[in-house]
């Protein structure tokens, strides 16, 4: 650590004459341009959201002073006043060497809208960070940005740096842990660029095309499926002009990124970063808020954690991870487990249990009431014997006694909660609305919204009143809120999204899926198939009958190769030890086992020994010794156990009732001979005599005429015994 | 003014991300913003020790507030104030009836005037205190008794400009805050010089031929072992790594590259070395009112094997890391707890962080405390530099003057002991 901070000063010093030119700027967007935290974001925007307990934007303004960055110009959107408000009020308005800029558009629709606007407004001067307010990180933007401006002294059309970390998508359901799809990237290993760049290979297919050029300019790719895109990029000013250029860019990454991937006119490219020892990730839907959560109180962003942020007087850590404000009102008997934040002015009453949640400031929190995994964030109030699990409760909440959130719930600002009213699993609830017509363009998202405010208002003085009757029959008695509906098509992605955890039956589903999906793929005889056996062939037709026909014929043009070097081992006086290697390697071209190497040379040999000239059987006899004598270790380097032996001895006796019938006279000669060259064993003879005896008559031919030289052999075994 | 402000803020926000490191850079800094905080107060004209213990402390409570785990920061913002108080009492005493001390500190101005305005003041205010008011350090502990205090105050110099010019009252004014900052340069240059003043006693700690072992990385112990270097001592050290953040790698390279014998074995090995070592020395985060020390995690364990094995325990502590607080007072933090990323790869363990299935609640904890508690019957001896002390000798000063306390500002209460610990020290050195 030590060497590394002073690698990292060194550097500081070096780039300062260019830091001192250029202040470094970043353009943060606090806006998400999506509708993934809806309905809480039809009240309140995405950034200041409280993320244990703390706004989320001052996390990333935080981050973003500590590392060096001057000038920030924030852009806001939806509901500006309360971002410009906010930071107004905040504490980053009177930052010495760090100045917040806010930037106010009303008809933004994307990220693309928001950086032409910047564009128009000449703002940014030189290399600037672009990310959005929903990020956290701890890194240390000294050494990305000194790769990206040497790269850009080289080469002007490196135009972007993206930050990427190693994260693993869990296999199962091919979701990073942040809920985000599994992201493909492809990225030349030396000099980080990426090439390809896919977070929605479409699961049906399951494969990512590559385009040919990428591998014809590039000697190595490597494609990563465990890397997590940390939407932290340091851009050069062209970006800007970029969007400006293309006014359908849209999406940074969607649009932004692809686009320059694929197209090679221009030639800009993007190269990658990737960090090791610091944190960083972007909250994006309520999986990413609960698991970003969990790693702040963890302290992955280390010095970014709550105690430290609020001044470690406001709030301490505890044994086992507890955050506690100093002024908790604590009940004896309520029991807050490990990794739990509890704010100021919250009072907790009896037996109690709390653990893996985040309780906001000035909460009241009655007897008996269990919460596990959730979020309750300020002034909320749970009556007695309430259990809330894995739910998100917002600012102002009343849980009536007894009530009951199921996994996944979102309650949005200011809802009650009827009286042992149990709120589905899922489910999101608004005083607001739905709004009646879902807009088909996603990017639309607050819309409906710039008077979000007023909106409110009106809804609380009248449509409550009257409508009382509607709420309260949907949150039961004294309820007051409206269960949004799920979209069609949207209800079976919930769950992947949710601040729950998966639950095991979708899990086991997925897995199911998963191994269908396997299955049909290592019919196809693409894969491997789950135990990793190799298939004898490389045929594409994979049915069990002709796999075996193949694997027969296969056998055949082995046996045929290892004849022919057999025969040119004879012909040239090729050494015993190189014939071995060679009918080894034709073993494993052929995919064979060492039975059928012994098979066929001992083939090999008996037809040289029928081929060769002669005129009596006993001039066969002879020639046969004379073979197996010379060539006998290069049989026995095949022959390791008893399966082996027995395999020749069928062999010859296939041999003798088909391709040389000659031999048949010879068998018991021939296998007197073997015994007696050590090549079979009299244990293999016996047993192939046992296995014969059940066989049927005329496979016994080759037995009886050898049963003296197998009776004698059994008589040899008993006088062993009998010694 | 507002550059203060400034300057505060930004050292206030240094503090909060914890971009400094180092308690010996903590306490020159903060005394450093301190001078520059009482350079800039306005005092009125009457009561302006008042006035200035007011500004330090507004700011000295912040400072504190952002990094409560560096006990340094409270150090120096009590010793500040102390300095304030008796330089203040001086002048006051000096003005009442002076006028025979000033006659003999004369012809002492140049000399001693100087070198030690700190401890002169200090003295002056034991000297006067032991005639003002009954109860102080000196007169409390036994064997330093009030003839002892006065030949001190004599033989340390004197205190010159304050006595010599406070006859003249209208230049009082500017007097008292010129002497509080030269008497916080003072401080500074205490601060600064500390690692020397530890190191001039190594030759008397460290034996020809010895065994040394330390863990982790301390620029004292450093400059220890190296003084006893240059003196010509032959000796060898073992280094612990210290785990997770390996910063005994750097101080081996750095022992090395000054040409001593080193040795790095591994944290969990400490205890198979023991038995093998002649001493342990090790540096310190802080050093509490009862003796026990804050220090970097896995001393205790090398504490307690030293106690096994019956090995020497020493501590080296700058006089700013003496802190009058009892480690289980309510405002101590006794620990920070930082990233889980210097223990393990994010990336390679991301898969046993997915909170997205199974129960939903990490199975993985993964937990980096910084420091460790070392009680301090595991303590053998103190080097501060002051000189060495026991631990009990330490815990019993704090003691007494926990019990002759007035009930002035609780909560900058033992800033009066801070001073006086390390004039005391001073005494049983001479």
């Amino acid at each position: 650590m030590g060497a590394q901070k002073k690698g990292a000063t060194a550097r500081v010093s070096e780039d300062q004459e260019e830091l001192a030119r250029n202040p470094l700027q970043a353009i943060l967007l606090a806006d998400s341009f999506a509708t993934t935290f809806r309905p809480i974001t039809l009240e309140r925007p995405k950034v200041l959201l409280p993320l244990v307990n703390i706004p989320m934007i001052d996390y990333t303004l935080a981050w973003l002073e500590s590392a060096g960055v001057e000038e920030v110009f924030v852009f806001c959107c939806a509901h500006s006043k309360q971002v410009i408000d906010y930071l107004e009020s905040s504490q980053w308005s009177s930052q010495p060497n760090f100045s917040v800029t806010t930037i106010e558009s009303h008809n933004s629709i994307s990220a693309g809208d928001a950086l032409r606007l910047i564009y128009e407004r000449n703002v940014i001067h030189g290399d600037f960070v672009l990310i959005s307010g929903d990020t956290m990180s701890n890194m240390s933007l000294t050494q990305v940005l000194q790769e990206h401006k040497e790269r850009r002294k080289k080469d002007a059309n490196a135009i972007m740096t993206m930050v990427i970390k190693k994260s693993k998508p869990s296999p199962i359901t091919q979701q990073s842990r942040l809920g985000t799809d599994e992201l493909f990237m492809a990225i030349n290993p030396v000099t980080k660029q990426l090439l390809c760049y896919e977070d929605k290979a479409e699961r049906s297919k399951g494969f990512i095309s590559l385009d040919k050029t990428l591998i014809a300019d590039n000697p190595s790719i490597i494609l990563h499926n465990d890397k997590q895109d940390c939407y932290i990029d340091v851009c050069s000013q062209e970006v800007l002009s970029l969007f400006t250029d293309n006014f359908d860019y849209q999406h940074l990454r969607r649009h932004f990124v692809k686009g320059l991937l694929v197209d090679d006119i221009m030639g800009y490219k993007i190269f990658t970063h990737e960090i090791h020892s610091s944190y960083a990730a972007r909250i994006d839907n309520f999986r990413s808020y609960d698991t970003i959560s969990k790693d702040i109180i963890q302290r992955w962003t280390y010095p970014f954690v709550p105690d430290i942020l609020c001044g470690s007087s406001a709030i301490k850590v505890e044994r086992q991870g507890a955050y506690r404000a100093s002024d908790v009102t604590l009940s004896r008997s309520a029991h807050i487990g490990s990794f739990t934040f509890i704010g100021q002015g919250t009072k907790i009453g009896n037996d109690t249990k709390i653990s893996h949640s985040v309780v906001g400031e000035g909460c009241t929190i009655g007897s008996n009431v269990t919460i596990e995994g959730s979020y309750i964030w300020n002034n909320v109030t749970i009556e007695d014997g309430c259990q809330l699990r894995h739910a998100i409760v917002c600012d102002g909440v009343i849980m009536r006694s007894g009530a009951v959130l199921q996994p996944g719930v979102i309650l949005s600002f200011k809802v009650v909660v009827g009286q042992q009213f149990v709120v589905p699993a899922y489910s999101k609830v608004s005083l607001l609305q739905q709004p009646t017509q879902q807009d088909s363009d996603e990017e639309l998202e607050y819309a409906d919204n710039t008077s979000g405010t007023g909106e409110l208002r009106y809804k609380l003085n009248g449509d409550i009143a009257t409508d009382l009757s509607e709420t309260a029959y949907e949150l039961g008695t004294g309820g007051v809120g409206y269960i949004w509906s799920v979209f069609e098509g949207a209800q079976d992605e919930e769950w992947k999204h949710s601040v729950a955890p998966i639950p095991t039956d979708k899990l086991v589903k997925l897995m199911l899926d998963k191994d269908e999906d396997e299955e049909q793929l290592t019919q196809d005889g693409n894969v491997l198939s789950a135990s990793g056996e190799l298939k004898a062939d490389s045929d594409d037709n994979g049915s069990e009958d002709d796999d075996n026909a193949d694997s027969r014929d296969d056998y055949g043009f082995f046996e045929k190769e290892v004849e022919a070097t057999f025969l040119r081992a004879v012909h040239e006086n090729v050494k015993v030890d190189h014939a071995v290697l060679e009918v080894n390697a034709l073993r494993l071209s052929y995919n064979m086992a060492s039975v059928d190497c012994a098979g066929a040379i001992f083939y090999s040999m008996m037809k040289l020994a029928v081929e060769s000239p002669h005129h009596s059987a006993s001039e066969l006899h002879r020639n046969a010794a004379d073979i197996i004598t010379k060539w006998q270790k290069l049989l026995k380097s095949f022959l390791h156990d008893i399966d082996e032996e027995i395999e020749v001895i069928l062999k010859f006796e296939e041999m003798c009732l088909e391709s040389a019938k000659e031999f048949a006279a010879l068998f018991p000669q021939v296998l007197h001979l073997l015994y007696d060259k050590e090549i079979l064993q009299e244990d293999a003879i016996l047993r192939w005599a046992d296995e014969k005896e059940g066989a049927d008559e005329s496979d016994k031919v080759f037995l009886k005429s050898s049963e003296k030289f197998v009776q004698w052999l059994k008589e040899a075994e008993e006088e062993d015994e009998d010694d | 003014m507002p550059d203060t402000q400034a300057l505060v803020n930004d050292f206030l926000n240094k503090l909060k991300k914890r971009k400094i490191e180092g308690s010996q850079a903590t306490a020159k800094q903060t005394a450093e913003l301190l001078r520059s905080v009482i350079s800039q107060t306005r005092v009125p004209y009457t009561n302006q020790a008042a006035a200035l213990i007011q500004s330090v402390k507004a700011v000295g409570e912040g400072l504190i507030a952002a990094n409560p785990v560096e006990l340094a920061v409270g150090n120096v913002v009590r010793r500040v104030l102390h300095i304030i108080r008796e330089e203040d009492l001086s002048l006051t005493t000096a003005a009442m009836a002076g006028l025979n001390l000033s006659a003999v500190s004369d012809d002492e101005d140049d000399v001693g005037g100087d070198n030690q305005p700190v401890l002169s003041a200090a003295a002056i205010a034991a000297a006067s205190r032991s005639t003002l008011r009954p109860p102080s350090l000196q007169t409390l502990l036994e064997d330093v008794p009030d003839s002892a205090a006065v030949p001190h105050t004599s033989s340390s110099g004197g205190d010159s400009e304050g006595k010599s010019k406070s006859a003249d009252k209208s230049s009082r004014s500017r007097k008292l805050k010129h002497d509080v900052i030269e008497a916080v340069n003072e401080l500074i240059q205490d601060i600064n010089t500390c690692h020397e003043q530890i190191a001039e006693q190594a030759v008397e700690n460290i034996h020809q031929n010895e065994v040394i072992l330390t863990l982790g990385s301390s620029r004292t112990v450093l400059e220890f072992l190296c003084a006893a270097k240059e003196k010509k001592r032959s000796f060898r050290v073992f280094v612990a790594e210290g785990a997770p953040r390996y910063q005994g790698h750097l101080l081996a390279k750095e022992l090395v590259t000054r040409g001593l014998q080193t040795t790095l074995i591994t944290d969990s090995a400490v205890f198979a070395m023991i038995s093998r070592v002649n001493m342990v020395i090790v540096g310190a985060h802080a050093v509490m009112a009862n003796g026990g020390v804050i220090a970097p995690v896995g001393l205790n364990m090398v504490a307690l094997a030293a106690q096994k094995h019956a090995v020497p325990f020493v501590v080296l502590a700058g006089s700013h890391k003496l802190c009058p607080l009892y480690p289980h007072h309510p405002e101590v933090l006794l620990n920070e707890l930082r990233s889980p990323s210097e223990l393990l790869d994010f990336g390679e363990f991301s898969d046993c962080l997915d909170f997205g299935s199974g129960i939903g609640a990490p199975l993985l904890h993964v937990v980096n405390p910084t420091f460790d508690y070392v009680p301090p019957k595991l303590v053998s001896l103190f080097i501060t530099d002051t000189g060495g002390h026991n631990p009990s000798y330490i815990a019993e000063i704090y003691q007494l003057f926990v019990t002759s306390l007035r009930g002035e500002d609780m909560k900058f209460k033992s800033e009066i002991m801070k001073t006086n610990c390390v004039a005391g020290g001073n005494l049983v050195k001479s």
